[in-house]
């Protein structure tokens, strides 16, 4: 098999939380938690769950925003997590970050075209002509054209600043993007419109995209496998048709039921519907994270964490019915 | 429409600040064309003890000094005195205080600590004794009054410029240009300076106003600008013997300074209105 | 399916409302026409700038500075709220007869006051009882009770920090029930929540309006949620109503070409991705006619120059079109 192009190990991320008055002791905000997986090259990966998950913490750590509190990531054979300043620049570049909020992402001060052509000044030693040729390029292929260069950000729609995050960077040829939340806020044509540019660049620019989503029916469409994440950790992962059709971890069966669709009728199944509050980042309950809402709670997933293990169509699940099927 | 266009269209709305800046502009002529506006340019120098402690009149419209001058003139020419310390003082604040402010609020580390302490201690005294206790240390004299200022005004720039990278350093832009590998110096050159722009030119506003009056305390005092310099702290000092039968002496210079203060400050206000959520997020 | 024999409680007709910005007069709402039934769970869907948020502040009168309400009318019981006094709009419509729950749950709370405090003060202001000691707190113990907050009674002196999204949702949906009101302006009310939020806050609005008669006019942007909710569905574009059905109808045989288009650009699992070319227009200078003509496969002749009127396609199915499709 082919060596994958991006290999997650035991990563973790923590951030330090509230320290106790008293004892005077940290309590760790564990976003991401001991989370393994591997991409292929050319696939489209999607990372998928709901707020506080640790996805987008993932993705931030697994680009270099962050660095691991533990274990570590390979990218293209090559130990990424821990490389110093320098080296990490030359990584960076090929290694890309889409952001959620697009606008966000690009200085209020500078016109867009400066934005558009900053990677390019910091990471090569091209003349002034080249860099405007390629970003010029780069516009016309997100659908943009040269008069939006002397614009500025906030004279964009939302649609149109998400191209311009894109276009800013595809100028470098990266290899891996990650995509954050890449359709939220987004209505349902214009979204329509930024996945049809997704499909296209991927396959000119030979991309190969983590995508980061709340929105499984986007994620359904867009992506070749997936992982499902609650409370920084993957409790399932694999083809994505095969876990919509038979998602076996309860966590994913009820996110699945949960999701609103044109012609279905809201529901009303006991098991599929999901109660409580999403667990505290400071103090998980032991054993399975997930076990004070799951129906089909045992006694062992009180004081045992289950870990992820290959089910029997490829994917993997993180619980103890496994054991049980 | 372009953002400028459409800032000014607000701005002129604004009736403080668009008076304020008509205050400003009348100023900056003032200074500049002293020479030509003044009917009695010479009297910088000269002297008329037969015109001495005259009333406002035709011949001299806001009356004549103790020594037989012209105030209006000697007001004029005030103005260019005026403008040019408190220009050098807050620019010379400027850019000591504004590279500190962005050092400090962009690294978190020993550096950030001992500047902000720095301009703590700084900040803690009152700056019109410390300015006093500069000008006497240094001998009293215009320039030295310019360093004077500079001295106590710098950490108002480092405050504000800090307070404003420290929000800014977690703004999402800032973390995408550093995730491309944009280096810190670059980062805030052309990336923090340019968003920390309006707090720092509304305080340049203000600064100006509150150089201009304590120059003239200083000039008042007699440890700034020395007679027969004609700055408007020193014809107030001046006319203390002569009040309150003299009147103009001082209420004219004293309505200037009153005046250009409240312009700047009203100016200053004004632009804090449109800049930061004009021109930065757009239009909604 | 007697849609139209159920009793109308608020007809919505020939609204015009335009905002005066710096960038010239937006034209927000043109002419829209809207009916909600007695106990009907109406949904107004449609994409961003469609005027369905300025619809909801329109009928409460709640526009912000720079909105002008340029012609129309709100008949709401028979009365037009549009010629009302303001004050009679405050103290018998707004917040009684007619409530909102609003979009965002996170900034819909004052952060320094307790929860209780602020349920209090409507229930004072809408004459409930002169002082917030008055209140008999059993009623809102009962309410919270119904919005599935456990232990309620100790919950009134928390502060909003102290509650998730979902929860000050469910608040504000008792918040919104407790006046006893006829009609409830749910607007975007799960977007910021997670999906499976969503789907129990979703549940809990119908069980609890389906059983007393309230009738709820659901704005969302998420033909999914629109149709598990509605019963009834209101397509608008760019300021213009399009299409009014049936939900189930309108989704499954939709007669305007924007339905159809909007529903074609969902997401769906074959992978083919279809999406509307061109662009959302703008309001300051929208075209003429059919807002939607330019960017409509089906648009020729009159398209351009006329807006259509609501034509009758089936029992209860309304749209807006020169040539609705079949």
């Amino acid at each position: 098999m082919e060596e994958p192009i991006l290999e997650v190990r035991e990563l973790s991320k923590y951030f330090r939380g509230s320290v106790s008055f008293l004892s005077k002791k940290v309590r760790w905000i564990r976003a991401v938690d001991g989370v393994s997986f591997q991409v292929q090259k050319g696939e489209t990966f999607g990372l998928v769950g709901e707020s506080g998950c640790g996805k987008s913490t993932l993705g931030k750590t697994i680009l270099g925003i962050y660095r691991p509190t533990e274990g570590s990531v390979i990218f293209k054979g090559r130990m990424i997590s821990h490389l110093p300043r320098k080296e990490a620049k030359e990584v960076r570049k090929d290694i890309q970050y889409v952001y959620q909020d697009p606008g966000a992402s690009l200085d209020p001060y500078w016109k867009v075209g400066s934005t558009l052509s900053e990677p390019l000044a910091i990471h090569t030693s091209l003349p002034k002509e080249s860099i405007r040729n390629q970003v010029l390029k780069m516009l016309d292929d997100v659908g943009l054209k040269e008069e939006h260069l002397s614009l500025y950000p906030h004279e964009f729609s939302g649609g149109q600043q998400r191209r311009l995050g894109l276009a800013r960077i595809l100028c470098l040829n990266p290899s891996l993007v990650i995509l954050d939340e890449p359709t939220s806020g987004l209505d349902v044509s214009v979204q329509a419109t930024i996945l049809k540019l997704f499909k296209e660049l991927k396959n000119s620019f030979d991309l190969t995209y983590i995508f980061i989503s709340h929105n499984l029916s986007v994620v359904r469409m867009m992506c070749d496998r997936m992982a499902v994440m609650y409370a920084g950790k993957i409790v399932e992962m694999g083809e994505t048709q095969a876990i919509f059709n038979d998602p076996i971890h309860p966590y994913t069966k009820v996110l699945l039921a949960a999701i609103p669709q044109v012609g279905k009728k809201l529901n009303r199944e006991e098991d599929l519907s999901l109660s409580g509050e999403p667990p505290n980042p400071e103090n998980f309950p032991l054993g399975c994270r997930f076990w004070p809402r799951c129906h089909y709670k045992m006694d062992i997933c009180e004081s045992v964490e289950p870990v992820l293990a290959a089910g029997t169509d490829g994917g993997w699940v993180a619980c103890h019915l496994i054991g049980q099927r | 429409m372009s953002g400028l266009r459409l800032a000014w269209i607000k701005f002129s709305r604004d009736r403080l600040a668009f008076t304020g800046f008509l205050i400003i502009l009348c100023l900056i002529l003032t200074a500049l064309f002293a020479g030509v506006l003044a009917p009695y340019p010479e009297d910088t120098f000269k002297i008329r003890p037969a015109e001495r402690l005259k009333p406002p009149s035709l011949k001299h419209f806001l009356g004549t000094d103790s020594m037989g001058r012209d105030i209006f003139s000697r007001l004029l020419f005030g103005a260019r005195i005026t403008l040019i310390i408190s220009i050098i003082a807050v620019g010379a604040s400027l850019l000591i205080g504004v590279p500190l402010g962005l050092i400090a609020g962009y690294f978190e580390n020993w550096l950030s600590e001992l500047i902000m302490r720095i301009a703590d201690v700084f900040l803690s005294i009152p700056q019109i004794i410390l300015a006093i206790f500069l000008a006497q240390t240094l001998g009293p004299s215009i320039p030295n009054v310019i360093l004077a200022l500079s001295i106590t005004y710098w950490p108002w720039f480092t405050r504000i410029v800090f307070a404003e990278t420290r929000v800014l350093k977690n703004a999402v832009f800032i973390e995408a240009t550093e995730a491309l590998g944009t280096g810190p110096l670059q980062t805030i050159v052309l990336h923090v300076l340019p968003n920390v722009s309006s707090p720092i030119i509304v305080r340049s506003s203000i600064g100006m106003g509150y150089t201009i009056l304590t120059a003239a305390v200083l000039g008042f005092l007699g440890v700034g600008a020395q007679p027969p310099t004609p700055e408007w702290g020193v014809t107030i000092a001046e006319s203390r013997q002569y009040l309150p039968e003299a009147w103009w002496y001082a209420t004219f210079p004293g309505l200037a300074i009153f005046l250009v203060v409240l312009g700047f400050n009203m100016f200053g206000d004004g632009l804090r209105d449109i800049l930061d959520p004009r021109i930065r997020r757009g239009f909604e | 399916m007697n849609q139209n024999l159920k009793e109308a409680l608020l007809v919505v007709t020939k609204l015009i409302v335009q905002f005066h910005t710096d960038r010239g007069v937006v034209k927000a709402l043109d002419g829209a026409e809207l009916r909600v039934g007695k106990g009907e769970v109406v949904g107004l869907i449609g994409e961003s700038g469609c005027g369905k948020t300025t619809m909801a502040r329109s009928i409460l009168r709640v526009l912000p500075s720079g909105g002008r309400i340029i012609n129309g009318a709100v008949f709401f019981k028979g009365r037009d709220l549009l010629a009302m006094e303001e004050r009679d709009l405050n103290t018998s419509v707004r917040g009684k007869m007619i409530t909102l729950i609003p979009q965002d749950p996170f900034n819909s709370f004052n952060p320094v006051f307790s929860v209780g405090t602020q349920i209090k003060d409507i229930l004072k202001w809408k004459g409930e009882a002169k002082a917030n000691r008055g209140i008999d707190e059993t009623i809102i113990w009962d309410m919270l009770g119904q919005v599935q907050i456990p232990s309620p009674e100790g919950q009134l002196k928390k502060y909003p920090y102290q509650f998730s999204g979902g929860q000050r949702q469910r608040l504000m949906i008792a918040m919104a029930l407790l006046p006893s009101p006829d009609l409830v302006i749910a607007d975007e009310p799960t977007t910021a929540l997670d999906v499976t939020v969503e789907a129990q806050i979703l549940r809990l609005m119908t069980g609890l309006v389906r059983g007393r008669e309230i009738s709820v006019l659901f704005i969302t942007h998420d033909l999914g949620v629109a149709s598990e909710v509605c019963e009834r569905i209101v397509v608008m574009y760019a300021g213009q109503d399009m299409e009014d059905g049936p939900a189930e109808i309108l989704f499954s045989d939709p007669r305007h070409p924007y339905t159809i288009e909007l529903l074609e650009s969902l997401p769906n699992p074959e992978g083919k991705i279809r999406d509307i070319p061109g662009e959302v227009p703008s309001l300051i200078h929208p075209p003429e006619g059919c807002r939607f003509h330019p960017r409509c496969p089906s648009a020729r002749g009159s398209c351009s120059r006329q807006r259509p009127e609501r034509v009758e396609v089936a029992l209860g199915h309304w749209t807006r079109c020169f040539h609705p499709v079949r």
